[in-house]
């Protein structure tokens, strides 16, 4: 630890939080045993169990797509679309009732600090219900057409970076649209889906609407590739989101896919260096790194590199990482012991292939999955650590000379989801904007997300967007859509 | 066109690639007829290579054509029309032979053709407004999102509908800024290379559009999978090899438009339908106040 600041522990308490020993899938509004093996899911920073829960077999996801598919055309699809709205407000609601009880569970199932799961995740979860709850009776405003027409099933398979806040990007704006859902969880985070499930309960959701199928990869295939299933969305690696896009192939299936990325985060010459190193931290370190739009290459102009570096340096030395609970950690564990060994063998290979490896002082916790705040300088952009996803705290810092230079390295990647600029000229920031082939651009700013605002990639991260009209447009189909 | 006993001068019908007329680097060709079955020319037939150099000039001509502003590619589009109309009774004997159409048949389908790009060149400055907007999001920050083309775009033109249904899905991937790489249909490809003429003369830049006659069976699987191409419509696609194009098509995460049943009514009002598939949306943030 740092000697910079001394903090006394300050753990959030997990006592508002039960965890049953065991849980089953939630299937037509009821928690119903799953025939497939099940599994265990343990708390990242400790290695502790924390509970059981059932596999969905195929026959598990037939009888889920069932119920999705009986509720869609009994309840929710006739259903009043204000009524539909009251539903996601309610859950919204519950949501922000619930939200102590939601972050605790989000960092111990996950690992992320609870300043992250408590101030952003949850928030966000419910908000993304409350602003498509107001979708639901307005449809004919989407710009679809008069009369736009919800697709049916969607069946949704989301990752475990942002459990909670990925289920809400997902299942909000589908039943805003009329649809009905088969939801996988990652995993090695279904716990946050299954408490939602108790506040569709509390919601008296009608059974069927949300259906919840935990399980691992088969699980996801299963539902992917379901004959009753209309719509696909999936956020998760890019080589899963192929395989997926190769499976619906031929098919009548809506494809929405969110997948992974390594983005540029620009430093210009004439950026405000202290507000950027903030910036470049709050990229790269935000939720360990695990982040699909991580700003995960620094690029720095190069007559301000050795001053980026040695701020940025000093600024990393005060991060805290541990206790996920504790409300003054910065950084929490890794997710998961397959991810911390990726993450390091790829820093492994960046050292190999030449790059020079900086990580402050700072002690690691004896048990649980761990990485340090990583820095790797000299970094080519041949390198691996400067073309693949790291999906941890490892940042990779190149240099450029001029703006077309360093919108080519920005551009120089098969990832296109989200970018990062530091400048105080607005023409700069406007110009640069505009090149950057990618789907968020932050302009001195970085990792901000609202409901409000379309999120989704270019190129290999993936197609549709989340959030806004946008992410209505993905669930409905009208005469002026596909 | 034939005068009493004047020898009419044919034309060698030829690809249109990067702004140049050449002929197959593989130097093949095959015989088109009419729907009578009466010899029409002999046309390029376009290899492997030949798409291969066509992504190439789509790519490269993608900076400025995205680049330039709507109202330029818009007055470009427009120019398309007015370029096509001073041809309007080479396409209808063209369309006529082709499709075996009667000559008013033939007329109302290129006068649709012609207003087919009056409508997109009007599309080029409306879309932003209509499918971006700024977002009200709940902090300090302007945010706004705008449409950008996805790239180049591989175009499987219908193989029934050789001018309007050529246009309906050319149209769209430039008005939205888009480069593109056509396979025209293979039994009624003339009227493809007599647009391309036209928008060798209408101040679309080279490589922006990229004619390919040939067989869209064999060119699919390779525009499917070319990993500088990022959209695919597979509008055209001969009947069975659809499914298996989109799957090539996943290995680098193609913005996909999947073939109807049988051709549509060209004549429909499109709306959206054609633009939104390659589009981007981009959002871009920034603080206020500080």
């Amino acid at each position: 630890m740092s000697s910079v600041f001394e903090y006394a522990p300050a753990p959030e308490s997990r006592s508002i939080v039960t965890i049953a020993p065991s849980y089953g899938l939630f299937i037509d509004g009821a928690f119903v045993d799953g025939t497939g093996e099940s599994f265990t899911t343990v708390n990242p920073a400790t290695e502790e169990v924390l509970s059981e829960v059932s596999a969905a077999s195929d026959a598990d996801v037939d009888r889920a797509v069932a119920a999705a598919r009986r509720a869609f055309t009994r309840v929710w699809g006739p259903m009043r679309p204000a009524d539909r709205g009251k539903y996601l407000f309610r859950i919204a609601r519950l949501l922000q009732e619930r939200a102590r009880e939601f972050a605790v569970l989000e960092s111990l199932d996950n690992g992320k600090p609870i300043r992250e799961s408590r101030d952003v995740d949850v928030p966000l979860a419910a908000a993304h219900f409350f602003y498509y709850a107001g979708w639901a009776d307005k449809l004919e405003h989407v710009g679809l057409g008069t009369a736009p027409r919800p697709l049916g099933v969607a069946g949704q398979v989301i990752p475990w970076n942002f459990p909670l806040l990925m289920l809400a990007w997902k299942v909000a704006p589908a039943l805003a649209a009329g649809n009905t859902v088969v939801l996988k969880p990652a995993e090695t985070t279904p716990l946050t889906a299954l408490l939602f499930a108790e506040v569709c309960q509390q919601a008296d959701l009608p059974a069927g609407v949300v259906n919840i199928v935990t399980g691992a990869g088969d699980t996801g295939r299963a539902v992917v590739e379901h004959g009753d299933v209309d719509k696909v969305a999936f956020t998760g690696s890019t080589e899963v989101g192929k395989s997926i896009a190769r499976a619906v192939a031929g098919t009548s299936k809506k494809l929405t896919l969110e997948l992974g990325g390594k983005a540029a985060n620009i430093v210009f010459d004439d950026a405000p260096i202290d507000q950027a190193v903030e910036g470049i931290v709050q990229g790269i370190f935000f939720n360990q790194g695990h982040v699909c739009c991580a700003g995960s290459r620094l690029l720095v102009q190069e007559s301000i590199h050795d001053e980026v570096i040695a701020s940025l340096q000093r600024r990393i030395g005060t991060l805290r990482v541990g206790d996920p609970l504790d409300k003054n950690t910065d950084v929490g564990a890794i997710n998961s012991a397959e991810q911390l060994a990726r993450i390091r063998e790829l820093s492994d290979i960046g050292e190999a292939e030449g790059a020079q490896r900086w990580q402050p002082a700072c002690e690691l916790p004896a048990k649980g999955y761990w990485f340090p705040p990583t820095v790797f300088t000299d970094v080519s952009p041949a390198h691996r650590i400067a073309r693949d996803e790291v999906f941890g705290p490892v940042l990779s810092v190149l240099t450029f000379r001029t703006p077309d230079e360093a919108v080519a390295k920005a551009n120089n990647t098969t990832y296109g989801l989200s970018a990062g600029i530091w400048s105080e000229k607005g023409s700069r920031i406007l110009q640069i904007a505009n090149q950057l082939r990618a789907g968020v651009v932050w302009a001195n700013t970085f990792n901000k997300f609202d409901p409000t605002s379309p999120f989704g990639g270019y190129k290999q991260s993936g197609y549709g967007r989340e959030g806004g009209r946008h992410g209505l447009a993905a669930y409905l189909t009208g005469a002026d859509s596909k | 066109m034939i005068g009493n006993d004047r020898l009419a001068v044919r034309k060698t019908y030829k690809l249109y690639l990067n702004g140049a007329f050449p002929r197959s680097e593989s130097g093949r060709t095959y015989e088109v007829t009419d729907a009578k079955g009466h010899f029409r020319g002999n046309v390029a037939w376009a290899s492997r290579k030949d798409a291969r150099d066509a992504v190439v000039a789509a790519r490269g001509a993608f900076a400025k054509w995205s680049g330039a502003t709507a109202y330029n590619r818009g007055q470009v589009l427009y120019r398309v029309a007015e370029v096509m109309e001073g041809r309007h009774v080479q396409f209808c004997d063209e369309v006529a032979h082709a499709e075996g159409l009667s000559t008013s048949k033939a007329r109302a389908a290129v006068d649709a053709a012609i207003d087919r790009w009056v409508w997109y060149a009007g599309w080029t400055d409306k879309l932003a407004a209509v499918l971006g907007g700024s977002n009200p999001v709940a902090g300090p920050y302007f945010d706004f999102s705008t449409p950008e083309p996805s790239g180049v775009v591989a175009v499987l033109a219908p193989q029934q509908s050789s001018l309007l249904g050529l246009v309906s899905v050319l149209a769209p991937v430039l008005a939205t800024g888009n480069t593109a790489v056509v396979v025209t249909s293979r039994e009624r490809p003339i009227p493809a290379v007599t647009l391309a003429e036209v928008l060798a003369t209408s101040d679309v830049p080279g490589g922006v559009v990229n004619l390919l006659t040939g067989n869209a069976e064999e060119l699919g699987p390779w525009l499917a999978e070319h990993a500088d191409v990022d959209g695919i419509d597979l509008t055209g696609a001969p009947a069975g090899r659809a499914m298996e194009f989109e799957r090539e098509a996943a290995g680098t995460i193609k913005r996909v438009v999947r073939p109807p049943a049988t051709e549509p009514d060209w004549t429909a009002d499109p709306g959206l339908t054609r633009m939104t598939p390659f589009l981007e949306t981009k959002t871009v943030w920034h603080p206020m106040g500080v």
